[in-house]
This record gives C-alpha cells, sequence and structure tokens, in this order.
C-alpha cells in the first residue's frame, strides 16, 4: 500500500468512455428468433454463458449463412454490470462480419482493447477484466455448437488466467527461467493473477482447474528434482561441479573416485581408508580421513600415499580439496 | 434532483448538529484535561453532550459511555479486550456472534481464530434474524461472550436483543451488540434490556463521522485498546475530539427525541416506496416491516444485476447500494443474501435502499419513477428475461458461490 491507495480508485471513474455509453445505450442488445434467420435461410445459434447464481451470463445469438459459414447477424442478452453489457455489446459487433472460424480467433484481450477510448489506456479497472472473459468463452461455446466440435478443441492450450489469457506453459517457464519464488513475482512478470484474482489460489470468484499456488509449488519442485537430478547426472559423469553439491554428493562423490583410484591399491596392502568428514575452510575443502587395518600407522600414509589421495581427489573434483588424516 | 438513500452507510450531517459543533473549533480549542480556563470552558459543552448521550440510549449513572473514534473501534475494543481480559490468561476459549455481523466484528473474530479462540458465527433464519433458542443452545461454560448486531445494517430486521440479553444474564455471559444500525433509529433503552457493552457511531443519525462510543454496563473492567493519557477516565486515552463529541450528543438528542413520530413519519415513506416496487414483477423484500428498522429496504429483482442497477439509478442522480458485487475477489458480501437462504440466483441481486428524516415525499416520488424505469432497461437487457433458449448444448450450468462463513 501507498500514498495512491490510500484513498481506493473510484471504481466507475476507471471506466472508459467507450463502456459507459456502451452500458447506457447497448447497440447489439436483443434476441435473434428462429422464425426470422430462417426467413433468411440461415442457422441460428444460441449459447449460453454464466449464470445468474455466478453474479454474471451472456446469451449470444449467431445468425449463420451456412453457405460460407459468415455470421450475418448477431445479438446480446445480459445479467451483469456496467462492464459485462458493455464487453457483451463490443463482442457481439466484433463477431458481424467474420466466419465462424475467425469469430472463435477473438479473444477476451479483443474485446477490452475495442473498449478502450485510446489504445494506452485500459478501459476497465484490473477486478473487472473478467467481465470481458465471458465474451471469449460464449463465442467458442457458439462455434462450437455450429461446426459440431468440442468447445475445448479450439484451445491450444492450457489457459491459467484467464483475464490476461497466460498459458500453464508461460506460467512454468517463467518460474523456471528466473527462478521465481512468490506468486506476486509471477504477476509481475506475466500479468497472470493481476486481474479477478481467481486463478491465484482456491475460493475466489470462480473455481478453476489450474492456481498459480499448486502450479509454483509443483513446478519449485520439479525444479528440484531437476537439480538433484543434475548433481547426480554430473556426479556420474565425474563432470559435476565438487563446490557445488551437498555434503551427501560430495561424500559420494569422494568415495566414488576413492573406489575407483585408490581403494584397490590399500586393499592390497592390507589396509583401507573411510571418509570421516568434509568440511569447507575458507577456500579450501577439506577431507577427513581415517586409515584403516594395515595403513593406520604406516609410515607413507603421511606422506606418498596421502600425496596420492589428495593428488587424485584433486584431478577428480577440485583443486581446491585438502586430505587430512585423523 | 437527487435523492440520498443510502443512509445505512452514512447520513448528512443535520445543520442544527454543525452548528453547535462551531465554536469548538476556533474559539473555544483548550484541550479540556487542562487545569487553566481554555481548557475548562468546554467543559459545560462537554456534560451537556453526556447528558445527552446518556438519556439517548437511557443509560444509567453507574454506567460508561466512553467516545471512541468510531463503532469500529468499539467494536474492535470489546472483542479485543474481551479476549485479553478473559480468554488468553483464562479458562474461556469461545465467542458467539452471528454470520452477517459488520465486518469489524466479523474480521476481528477471524483475527481472534488467529489467536486460538473458538468463534461460533450463528445462522440466521429466513427473515435474516438470528433466533433467542439458537444463542442459547451454543452457549457453553467457555463462552467468554456473546456479540450480537441490534439490527442489521444490509436488511435493518432487528434481532430479539431484550431476550438474548436476558439469556446471557442468566448464564453468566457477557453480551455485546453493535447497535450503530439502531441508536437514533429505533428505541435503544438500557434500562429495559440487559447488555454489557454496545457500540455505536455519531454518523448514522446525523452527527458528524469519527465519533463514536462504547457504553459499559455499570463501569465493569475492560481493558483500555489505546494506551496513553488518564482522558475518559483512564478508559480511551487521546485528546477529547470536543467539537465532536459535543456535535454527537445534538445528534442524538434530535434523533431520540419523539423517536416514535419521526419513526412513524420514515416508515410511512419507506412503505409507500416499498409498496410501490412490490408491485413490479418478480421481486420480493427481505424481512418483515414490523421487525425491521423503518427506514430500510432490501429488495431483489429477478434478472437485475445490482451493480447495473446501482449504475442505473446513479445516472438517474440516486444513491443507493448493494450487498452483491458482479467481479468482486470474493463473493462474501453477498454472505446476507445466503445467509437468509435466497437462492443463489438472487444473491446478486439486492439492492438496498435507506431512507432518513430528511427523505422527502417528492423523493421517494422521483425515485419510484426511476427505479421503475431503471428495472424495466435492464430487464430488456437480461439475459434472465430472454425468451429465445439456447441450442440444444448451449445451456450453462449454474454455479457454485462459495459460502465461507460456514465454519
Amino acid at each position: 500500500m501507498a500514498k495512491a491507495d490510500i484513498l481506493g480508485e473510484s471504481l466507475w471513474d476507471a471506466y472508459s468512455n467507450k463502456v459507459t455509453t456502451l452500458m447506457n445505450n447497448p447497440q447489439h442488445q436483443g434476441e435473434i428468433t428462429p422464425e426470422e434467420a430462417e426467413s433468411h435461410g440461415n442457422k441460428l445459434i444460441v449459447a449460453d454463458f454464466g449464470a445468474e447464481s455466478c453474479g454474471d451470463a451472456v446469451r449470444l445469438y449467431w445468425e449463420i449463412d451456412p453457405k460460407t459459414d459468415k455470421i450475418v447477424n448477431s445479438k446480446f442478452k445480459s445479467f451483469g454490470c456496467g462492464t459485462a453489457i458493455a464487453s457483451s455489446d463490443v463482442m457481439t459487433e466484433l463477431c458481424i462480419g467474420k466466419t465462424v472460424q475467425e469469430a472463435v480467433k477473438i479473444t477476451n484481450i479483443d474485446v477490452e482493447l475495442a473498449l478502450r477510448d485510446d489504445p494506452e489506456t485500459p478501459a476497465v479497472p484490473p477486478q473487472k477484466m473478467h467481465c470481458s472473459v465471458m465474451a471469449y468463452d460464449v463465442i467458442k461455446k457458439a462455434a462450437s455448437l455450429y461446426l459440431g466440435v468440442d468447445e475445448g478443441s479450439f484451445e491450444e492450450e492450457i489457459i491459467v488466467c484467464e483475464c490476461a489469457r497466460v498459458s500453464l506453459g508461460t506460467i512454468q517457464e517463467v518460474i523456471k527461467l528466473n527462478d521465481l519464488k512468490t506468486v506476486e513475482e509471477i504477476t509481475d512478470y506475466t500479468k497472470a493473477g493481476g486481474f479477478c484474482k481467481s486463478c491465484i489460489k482456491p475460493g475466489g470468484h470462480e473455481d478453476r482447474e489450474w492456481y498459480l499456488v499448486d502450479i509454483l509449488e509443483q513446478t519449485r519442485k520439479e525444479m528440484d528434482e531437476e537439480k538433484m537430478k543434475a548433481a547426480a547426472d554430473a556426479m556420474a559423469a565425474g563432470g559435476g561441479k565438487f563446490e557445488e553439491m551437498t555434503l551427501v554428493q560430495q561424500i559420494k562423490a569422494v568415495d566414488a573416485v576413492i573406489d575407483e583410484n585408490v581403494r584397490q591399491f590399500l586393499i592390497m596392502d592390507g589396509g583401507n581408508m573411510e571418509i570421516i568428514d568434509i568440511k569447507k575452510n575458507d577456500d579450501y575443502i577439506d577431507i577427513y580421513i581415517r586409515y584403516l587395518g594395515a595403513c593406520d600407522g604406516c609410515a607413507s600414509s603421511a606422506t606418498g600415499t596421502l600425496y596420492a589421495i589428495e593428488s587424485t581427489l584433486k584431478e577428480k573434483l577440485s583443486d581446491k580439496i585438502r586430505v587430512l588424516p585423523v | 434532483m437527487q435523492v440520498y438513500l443510502d443512509n445505512n452507510a452514512t447520513t448528512m450531517c443535520d445543520p442544527q448538529v454543525v452548528e453547535v459543533m462551531q465554536p469548538f473549533f476556533s474559539e473555544l480549542y483548550g484541550n479540556p484535561n487542562s487545569l487553566h480556563k481554555f481548557g475548562t470552558a468546554s467543559h459545560p459543552a462537554l456534560s451537556k453532550a453526556i447528558d445527552q448521550v446518556y438519556k439517548g440510549i437511557n443509560a444509567s449513572d453507574k454506567d460508561d459511555i466512553v467516545f471512541t473514534s468510531c463503532a469500529t473501534e468499539s467494536n474492535n475494543w470489546v472483542l479485543q479486550s474481551v479476549y485479553n481480559d478473559y480468554i488468553k490468561h483464562g479458562k474461556m476459549n469461545h465467542i458467539v456472534t452471528t454470520e452477517v455481523e459488520h465486518p469489524s466484528v466479523l474480521s476481528t473474530c477471524r483475527w481472534l481464530e488467529d489467536q486460538g479462540v473458538k468463534v461460533t458465527y450463528l445462522p440466521v433464519n429466513d427473515q435474516g434474524v438470528v433466533e433467542a433458542h439458537t444463542v442459547k443452545s451454543f452457549i457453553t461454560d467457555k463462552t467468554a461472550l456473546v456479540s450480537i448486531m441490534w439490527a442489521s445494517n444490509e436488511t435493518g430486521m432487528i434481532n430479539p436483543i431484550k431476550e438474548i440479553g436476558e439469556i446471557c444474564k442468566e448464564k453468566g455471559v457477557l453480551f455485546h451488540s453493535d447497535a450503530v444500525q439502531a441508536v437514533g433509529k429505533i428505541p435503544v433503552d438500557l434500562q429495559d434490556v440487559h447488555v454489557d457493552f454496545i457500540s455505536f457511531s455519531a454518523h448514522k443519525f446525523h452527527g458528524p463521522k469519527g465519533v463514536g462510543a462504547l457504553y459499559i454496563k455499570d463501569s465493569q473492567p475492560l481493558t483500555p485498546l489505546l494506551h496513553g493519557g488518564e482522558q475518559m477516565g483512564g478508559r480511551r486515552s487521546g485528546t477529547l475530539n470536543v467539537p465532536f463529541i459535543v456535535g454527537m450528543g445534538k445528534a442524538v438528542e434530535l434523533a431520540t427525541t419523539d423517536l416514535e413520530k419521526t419513526m412513524a413519519s420514515i416508515r410511512e415513506k419507506r412503505d409507500r416506496l416499498e409498496d410501490e416496487l412490490l408491485k413490479l414483477s418478480d421481486t420480493f423484500v427481505v424481512g418483515d416491516r414490523e421487525n425491521r428498522t423503518p427506514n430500510t429496504i432490501l429488495i431483489s429483482i429477478r434478472g437485475v444485476e445490482g451493480e447495473g442497477m446501482l449504475w442505473d439509478l446513479n445516472n438517474g442522480q440516486i444513491g443507493a447500494s448493494t450487498g452483491s458485487a458482479c467481479a468482486s475477489a470474493d463473493l462474501e458480501a453477498n454472505t446476507v443474501m445466503l445467509a437468509i437462504g435466497a437462492d443463489n440466483e438472487l444473491a446478486h441481486t439486492g439492492i438496498r435502499l435507506s431512507l432518513s428524516r430528511f427523505t422527502t415525499d417528492e423523493e421517494i416520488d422521483y425515485t419510484i419513477s426511476h427505479f421503475k424505469e431503471a428495472v424495466a432497461r435492464l430487464r430488456m437487457i437480461s439475459s434472465s428475461f430472454a425468451k429465445v433458449a439456447p441450442t440444444p448444448g448451449g445451456e450453462a450450468g449454474e454455479c457454485h458461490i462459495p459460502h465461507h462463513m460456514a465454519h
């Protein structure tokens, strides 16, 4: 919160003149009857979206020339606030003259843009963006009825935030690329969740299939798993960055190198060694080891053998390694 | 003409109230807690205001009425301090309230839940009223406080405060009532009704905004919310807001003198408006008139979304309000309509009209005519009244409204 939020915005004052004008005098409000469509030799499609119990509902009427699939006339009926009525009106206008296949490409963003007085200023305040989404949904529904296909077939990707039309893929990608840790950061990067807020978490204006909180949690989990896997892979390939490994990974890596290059010679001499601890010590990584069997007390355990172990680990893992027998 | 019918939100400050406040800005500006004559100069007016407020709610001289900044402060004070005094360090752990309280009670209760307090949010019946036997059945030996509004801001419905007061007295449980919509609108007689605390606010009865009060029966203990100086007997610190307290006194007096007569006059206009609006088809008003504050109507108009209706009324220079929101982040604003058991589809069609003693017959006539025009226009646009049915498969499903209050 800051100075601008102390009084809060006046909702209706944030509407564009177009929204106000169309709410007061919608141009395409009304119905098209089956008889009317039939008399022109056209097909009538009527689709509903939303419900009074949700707070907004729209019914869209398309009169379609079956030879060309062209929407020759369109009307609407709406139960809703000013922006719902104005959005429906503009949506209807955008449909007229288009083919059904073209109309399906109209999104809520097109509807909102068409309501702007100037291209730079939003037509409605953020919490009212949702009203234009209904326009997009009802068009898809009408088109699915006419074309006899499933509504889902028009959507190429999963849309998480309908107001800003942000897909699941985009959200997952920005979280990963920018290492985002909060929902607020996702909103800053993508605008998702910045409008009606339904997609942030359950319990908002409407139920959603995907919520930002869950996507964030799941993606962060995947990122962690990927990181672990990458470290494990790198280690297995021998190319992992030793300094960045976790302690367990470091121990495993050291063990692997010892197993492959050192231990067999110690065993041949009737001895062995174990790793006691690994500690970061300023610029060094100190690996504490203990000699076992014949190695314990052996003369070269503090000189030649120790040098061999240390130089092998340095070569294979990191030149910051120091080996300290205890 | 412009018509203000949102008097449950706030009221016009009566010019007579403004007049008595006037000297206490630039003439008699001393701090009443100072010893010098500049300070004591305001004492006669403050004493008078205190008398007016005590008389207005028929409080006893043994009781305290402490001036606060608003009823939100008074409500917070009672809830937070009962928690502090009886729950935090005591053996109680429970508060009883209703689903339809003002946010200053509900939000504070939710905060108290975070502190570990158990809160029961009682339902209301189809009249929007909480029933006394319901209250009784939820009081346990761990209940520290019952907090129930005297009258509803949304519906105007009046709760059985006297009966609930008797139950609380019998059970030995503290009883608080948010009386913001009652004081100055209907008789509030604290010799007749048993309550431990009531909150009220001047701007709801033609006094200034920014001054309220908390009534504390028998001057019983309640830890202060605001610590500081020793104003008002140490119960509420902060320099006395002299002009506003003087104004509140005058406002209570004006509102409660000849209250029955004022109520009858407001009610006559309200009933006429209500009767006319109910002539519209598919409408209903929440709650029985006999048990409602005489100034309030909450009407549902099928097929007309509340905010859309407010828009058209505003275009006609009429200020009203709605409990619903077309696309708010959450739908809790519909709580009252849902709590009274209205169908989901009506939860977005409520319009509240609230009159005052300044509302005129001409304003009522004007409102009736504009209201009907607005309903006609919006129903013409409304999908609810469309005749051509959707293409088979084109129907929309019902909506599930999350009803967060159910605990």
